[in-house]
């Protein structure tokens, strides 16, 4: 048995894995990653618009702070973020950009004096201040007040990525390549590790080590179509589930993009857009102004899904053979424009579809993007009910995004998240409580359960085959969890879904036999993971008898504060059962800095709670007295909802701005 | 829509599966019929599902921008994923990327290379203080236009086109070609990272660096991102024979570094 011992252990080596595995290395922690493909190829890579950060350094990102990021951010995601961690996050977003423009990030730059943009449909001239030149600039996307996305072109996630990998080199950070996690190992509700199967020589390790972090994305993959990456498969929250322990959160929150381009699913960027993209029917007229006046193609990505949905069921689609679709149009931003900052979109146009953007208008169609949902953790990143097991990124749901992430929050969260976690690990590792305290008989056991589970795959004649089974999955996520979901349906998906997962315990890998590099095995056991997921995620659906934010009940319309005002719990305590067990996590008004409200966009659609009114009372009359007391918007908030307690020590200072300079404000003071 | 009858296309793939005692390179032929807006990543995709399970290859982002799926295409390195079948004839013989370690079939182990021409490079921002100091602070500004410059460099994705189609690494496996030599590029331009010519005189001042291309820019023709590969190696040639004459004159400054060269 190769049992490797290490202090953590980090599965996935995107944005967060990497950020996590950095920060624990120099808190003197020796890490280990274990990553499906070279890091360097994670998904992170295809993230194109940009990192969400105040810093206020472009003109139209002027007079932007932390208390509107908060806003826009707990807006976004329909009440239902923990209001904590979206100020834990919204504080160091700055501090991370800084610190990976250290690592090389290059980011675009603000250029003083005057330049022309498209804000809707019209050219406007902007005048950029002289002492920002040269400054990280930012562009504008969906459901934020200032334009706040900071980016590198259109390859933010792939500059961000690559400098990210670069210094875990510089960090002798150990990478384990094509290492795939296939359960946790854990013990007296310790988890101390995972056992790995090398996907080149089919050989099964146990990783043990003191804490053991997931990062393993989302999963989007349990879709037909999705924007993610084919890797994107939803493996990390399953061995979580799989545990019987560990619990995810939310999982019926599924992000779909307003433009991905049809048929394949790639995505192009919210930044066509943020820099004055239109969406235009099919008789080329822009709709989105008709349903959001206010935001029109910029409000959050599940209302503009939402309205493109619905006007095609007016009739107004494009119709083709793939089915109805709409236009992306950027032809207005210019050649110029599209070729530098839009580059990565002009490539997708060319080698996917055959047009030019610049001339032509996109075929686009909403399509799955991003999982809310995740490992349920505590705001340190680990588990609730796991110990030492803990997840961050995608991966997890710690919850800053609740129903509705905004664009540019997800890169972003995957360092903040990544740098914070691993100092809670870091934390964790440096107290006697993290000694490894596990025999090698009780490792064998998990590690020989894999091993049979393979075995079995492999040597089961006649049984069921996984593509079939993985294909009826996508298609029921895809035709009955969708944007718009109703009870019939999602009945009928978590019947067939349950069927799935009792037929999938008969998977046999009939024609393929290695057990070392071995697809078709690699399809069995996956499928078998994956099935588990959707469950989670139908179920959850099923269960949730209102709509919020991207989860949208067409039999329950309304945001219901008053019923469900709570995160959803899912965990597989027994092997044996065929379905989740799901219980609630009470989200408190009483706690609440920013009570729920109108998101400004969307439906005005709501069940109100009587606390609602009652805590905004009791916030206005706070702020007010603060106000007449002269107290700044740091001392407000602190009154509000205290947090900075939450955060690791290093992290709590204030940022810098043009218009918050450090001398200054201690000149005030 | 026309009514002219798919192709049917004849896929013609190099197998070799190193794991299987007794397994010998050959070549397995499929017939698919082409279907509109068929890419290469459609094509394998449905052969492994439909044909032959066994069937090994890479692919992440299926979008043209992880760098994955590099294969010669008939002949020619290429992104798989990206390459759409209406443009090839109707016989496609997919090869892996020679070179690199084979896994399996398509599936290729560069990351491994990658990982060490990244490692010998050096191929991160130095700084003499490690961390930044605080993070609090505003950032260093950073003029606009080279902000730009530094990411058109940085745009490579590490595919190993350029390592496929380089003469020079089929005679020399220790040339870190063009993505190697893109990479010192892009620092060189990085006002933020510390290093003179001459610590990069060091990494690529010779026949296993910049001295080394024999010029048949290859690279240049089947790099994916279209990356200027041809004229940032001739400019760190120039940049670097520079740079040795100058280590010549200043023999003092040549001993110190020759304590720090790597064994050969």
């Amino acid at each position: 048995m190769n049992i490797i011992y290490t202090d953590v252990l980090v599965v996935g080596g995107g944005l967060a894995g990497l950020r996590v595995a950095t920060g624990v290395q120099e808190r003197g922690h020796h890490t280990i990653v274990l990553t499906l493909v070279p890091p360097k190829r994670s998904h992170s890579a295809a993230a194109q618009g940009g990192m969400q950060a105040s810093l206020g350094n472009c003109a139209m990102g002027w007079g932007d702070n932390e208390d509107i990021h908060f806003e826009d951010t707990v807006k976004g995601s329909d009440w239902g973020a923990d209001q904590q961690v979206v100020r834990m996050f919204v504080n160091t977003a700055p501090k991370a950009i800084r610190q990976l423009t250290h690592y090389g990030v290059p980011w675009n730059r603000v250029r003083k004096g005057k330049h022309e943009s498209i804000i809707n449909a019209e050219k406007v001239v902007i005048e950029e201040k002289e002492e920002a030149h040269g400054l990280i600039t930012a562009r504008d996307f969906g459901g934020t007040k200032k334009w706040r996305t900071c980016y590198t072109s259109d390859g933010t996630g792939h500059s961000m990525l690559y400098a990210m990998d670069n210094k875990a080199h510089e960090d002798r950070v150990e990478i384990h390549e094509r290492m795939e996690a296939l359960s946790l190992i854990h013990h007296h509700g310790r988890c101390y590790g995972v056992v790995a199967r090398n996907l080149m020589s089919g050989e099964i390790v146990a990783y043990i080590a003191k804490a053991t972090t997931i990062a393993t994305g989302g999963y989007g993959r349990i879709y037909e179509v999705s924007t993610n990456a084919i890797i994107c498969q939803g493996t990390g929250q399953a061995i979580a589930l799989e545990s019987g322990i560990a619990t995810l959160g939310n999982m019926e929150a599924v992000q779909f993009h307003p433009t991905a381009i049809v048929p394949v699913g790639i995505l192009t960027t919210e930044g066509c857009r943020g820099d004055g993209g239109l969406l235009r029917d099919v008789d080329g007229y822009r709709f989105m102004p008709d349903y959001e006046p206010e935001k029109k193609e910029l409000a959050s990505r599940d209302v503009v899904s939402r309205r493109m949905i619905e006007h095609i069921r007016k009739g107004k689609g494009v119709p083709s053979r793939y089915g109805d679709h709409l236009w992306l149009d950027i032809t207005i931003l210019g050649r110029k424009h599209i070729e530098k900052n839009l580059r990565e979109v002009k490539d997708i146009c060319e080698n996917f579809l055959g047009i030019d953007p610049a001339v032509d208008w996109i075929p686009v169609r909403p399509t799955q993007h991003y999982s809310m949902g995740g490992i349920r953790t505590k705001h340190t990143g680990e588990s609730q009910t796991l110990k030492g097991l803990y997840a961050c990124g995608e991966a997890a749901c710690w919850d800053m995004h609740g129903f509705n992430r905004l664009g540019g929050n997800s890169v972003s969260e995957t360092v903040v998240s990544g740098m914070l976690v691993a100092e809670y690990i870091s934390d964790f590792c440096d107290s006697p409580q993290s000694h490894i305290g596990i025999s090698t008989g009780a490792i064998e056991v998990f590690v020989e359960a894999e091993k049979e589970k393979i075995h079995r795959l492999l040597n089961n004649e006649g049984g069921e085959d996984a593509y079939v089974l993985r294909r009826a999955m996508e298609k029921i996520m895809m035709e009955k969890v969708g944007i718009f979901r109703n009870g019939k349906d999602l009945q009928d998906a978590v019947e067939q879904l349950e069927q799935l997962h009792i037929r999938s315990k008969n998977i046999g890998v009939f024609r393929s036999k290695s057990y070392a590099a071995n697809p078709a095995l690699v399809v069995a056991y996956r499928t078998q993971k994956m099935i588990k997921v959707a469950l989670t995620v139908a179920y959850g659906a099923l269960l949730r008898t209102e709509s919020r934010g991207a989860h949208a009940r067409e039999d329950y319309p309304m945001r219901d504060d008053i019923n469900w005002l709570k995160r959803t719990i899912t965990s597989w305590p027994d092997p044996e059962q065929t379905l989740p067990t799901v219980t609630y996590e009470p989200i408190d008004i009483m706690d609440m800095e920013l009570p729920p409200g109108w998101r400004g966009y969307g439906k005005k659609n709501i069940i109100e709670n009587p606390d609602s009114a009652i805590q905004q009372a009791k916030i206005d009359a706070i702020r007010n007295e603060l106000l007449k007391k002269g107290a700044d918007r740091f001392a407000i908030q602190k009154a509000l909802m205290p947090y900075e307690h939450l955060l690791p020590e290093r992290y709590r200072g204030r940022n810098e701005r043009l218009y918050e300079r450090f001398d200054e404000q201690k000149d005030d003071q | 829509m026309s009514d002219t009858k798919p192709r049917k296309l004849k896929i013609n793939i190099l197998r070799y599966d190193p794991h299987i005692k007794g397994d010998e390179p050959h070549i397995d032929t499929f017939e698919i019929e082409e279907a509109p807006g068929m890419t290469l990543f459609i094509v394998l995709n449905d052969i492994r599902e439909h044909h032959d399970a066994s069937l090994k290859f890479d692919f992440v982002c299926r979008a043209g921008i992880c760098g994955s799926c590099g294969m010669l295409i008939n002949g020619k390195p290429g992104l798989a994923c990206s390459t759409l079948t209406s443009r090839l004839p109707d016989e496609i013989n997919l090869a892996p990327l020679p070179f690199f370690e084979l896994i399996g079939d398509l599936s290729i182990y560069n990351g491994k290379w990658m990982r060490g021409m990244n490692e010998r490079l050096e191929t991160w921002i130095h700084h003499k203080e490690k961390e930044l100091r605080d993070i609090d602070r505003i950032e260093e500004p950073m003029d606009p236009d080279l902000a730009e410059e530094i990411y058109e460099l940085d745009r490579c994705i590490e595919c190993g086109c350029c390592i496929a189609g380089c003469g020079t690494i089929q005679m020399n496996e220790n040339f870190v070609g063009a993505v190697g030599l893109n990479k010192i590029a892009r620092y060189r331009l990085d006002p933020r990272d510390e290093r003179t010519d001459a610590d990069y005189y060091e990494l690529i001042g010779d026949e296993n660096g910049v001295f080394g291309c024999m010029t048949l820019l290859g690279c240049e023709d089947v790099c994916p991102k279209k990356l200027p590969l041809q004229s940032k190696i001739a400019y760190m040639r120039r940049q670097m024979v520079k740079t040795g004459l100058n280590n010549n004159i200043r023999k003092c400054n040549c001993l110190q570094h020759e304590e720090k060269m790597p064994e050969h």
